[in-house]
């Protein structure tokens, strides 16, 4: 117990000095590196904190897929900041301090960090989640259950705004510039690189198949579409940097990727509509295989989790590539 | 209290770092980079209301009695991926921006509006 604590407290220590020295950095590659860095030490609090699934997809989406993110974002814009002003400093100073006295003064209400008689844990969903979804769906991750099934309407919304972001980012950063006209290529040509490109020629099938894994396993362990969607778009990400983003729209067409967008949402809503149409509710798996209603929920759980992990990792790697494609207006 | 309320008042800390950047810093970028910290606060706090003292991932196995609470988790995985993927509008309307402009600084952005209202 002690160690879980100063492990906690050290982990906890760590991100708030790396977050402060972030908000003092002014050369902003430099400060994406930290972020990383944060990402990576906020994976490990999750897993302390038995929340494997998050760690997992904070592990993948902030390490990744929000660094390149950023990185493509700083090399189209300028990655220095000017100083800020000290009579801009006072009232973000205040606030913070303001807020932050509220919220300690509010926490005092809350119920002990790890307490098991919290309304958390003593709400009735608590066992349903726990120990009937046992019988109901006989998936041994609850946190998989949950998602795809329970809440299965919530992910739904959830990915209707990845899909509404990714849209908004394709039409600010407009498809239309061809990936001739990139100025990205010229600038760095890693393919050039021998032993940079074997190796991630040699990582891509492994990067898809871990990605697969973890799409079809995350009934068992960790896992499931959102992180294996990311995974996937790292894999074409990896490509698009050491190939040159030619290449990497080659093998995998713009028209292609544009409409798996959409395909995840379809087949998502389609399944809701089916599971309508075999007479229960909007995505109640039950009615999918009937007779056996623990078989119609692998069922639908898989599918789902297979819809999440086409659209996000399409999303994914789409706003890479718009961001890659924008000529560098400098 | 301090035992049972500390990881509480870091993650405020560390919220509030966040919010600091995105109220003082004038840079679009790392105005975005200060939301992002923002919402990792955000992410461990719920977390951490999911936790039980000697608990085990809520992934179902023999001979463990006691998880976690799988439902914060739920909404902070996805969370997550929405979290990036507000991130990249945020850093393309940047890229915009530094288009119209030829600036991303939240101050000289004011001035170039001022003068055009001017002239």
């Amino acid at each position: 117990m002690t160690t879980f604590v100063l492990i906690n407290v050290t982990l906890l220590v760590i991100l708030t000095a790396t977050a402060l020295t972030i908000s003092r950095m002014r050369a902003l590659y430099e400060a994406t590196m930290l972020t990383a860095l944060f990402s990576l030490v906020t994976a490990c609090l999750f897993v302390l904190l038995d929340a494997v699934d998050v760690a997992f997809t904070e592990a993948a989406v902030g390490v990744g897929i929000s660094t390149v993110l950023l990185l493509g974002g700083l090399s189209l814009t300028r990655s220095r900041e000017t100083v800020t002003p000290r009579r801009r400093r006072l009232p973000g100073a205040a606030v913070a301090a303001l807020t932050g006295g509220t919220l300690i003064y509010a926490a005092q209400d809350l119920p002990g960090f790890g307490a098991a008689d919290t309304p958390v844990q003593s709400h009735p969903i608590t066992d349903v989640y726990l120990r009937q979804s046992q019988e109901d769906i006989g998936i041994p991750n609850t946190v998989t259950s949950v998602l795809a099934s329970y809440r299965g309407l919530d992910t739904l919304g959830e990915l209707v705004v990845v899909v509404t972001a990714g849209v908004a980012v394709l039409l600010l950063l407009g498809p239309l510039t061809r990936p001739e006209d990139a100025g990205w290529r010229k600038a760095l040509d890693l393919v050039d690189y021998r032993v940079l490109r074997v190796v991630s020629g040699l990582l891509m099938p492994f990067i898809l198949l871990f990605a697969l894994y973890v799409l079809f396993h995350g009934d068992f362990g960790p896992g499931g579409g959102f992180q294996a969607g990311v995974i996937f778009a790292t894999g074409f990400v990896l490509y698009g940097l050491v190939f040159g983003l030619d290449k990497a729209q080659r093998v995998l067409p713009k028209a292609v990727l544009w409409s798996l967008i959409p395909l995840g949402l379809v087949l998502f809503i389609g399944l809701g509509v089916v599971s309508m149409l075999l007479g229960g509710s909007f995505l109640d798996y039950d009615t999918l295989s009937p007779g056996d209603p623990a078989a119609g929920q692998h069922l639908g759980i898989l599918l789902v989790e297979a819809a999440i992990g086409i659209t996000v990792a399409a999303v994914m790697t789409s706003v890479f590539f718009s961001f890659a494609g924008r000529r560098a207006t400098r | 209290m301090i035992r049972s309320h500390y990881v509480f008042w870091l993650v405020f800390a560390l919220m509030m770092i966040g919010l600091y950047v995105v109220i003082s810093h004038g840079n679009l970028l790392k105005k975005l980079i200060g939301l992002s910290m923002f919402q990792v606060g955000v992410f461990l706090f719920f977390i951490s209301l999911g936790k039980v003292d000697g608990g085990s991932a809520p992934i179902i196995s023999e001979g463990v009695e006691t998880y976690s609470h799988p439902l914060p988790q739920v909404l902070i995985l996805t969370a997550i991926v929405v979290g990036v993927a507000t991130l990249a509008v945020g850093l393309a309307l940047a890229v915009r921006v530094f288009e119209a402009y030829g600036t991303v600084e939240e101050e000289e952005l004011l001035e170039r509006d001022q003068d055009e209202a001017t002239t």
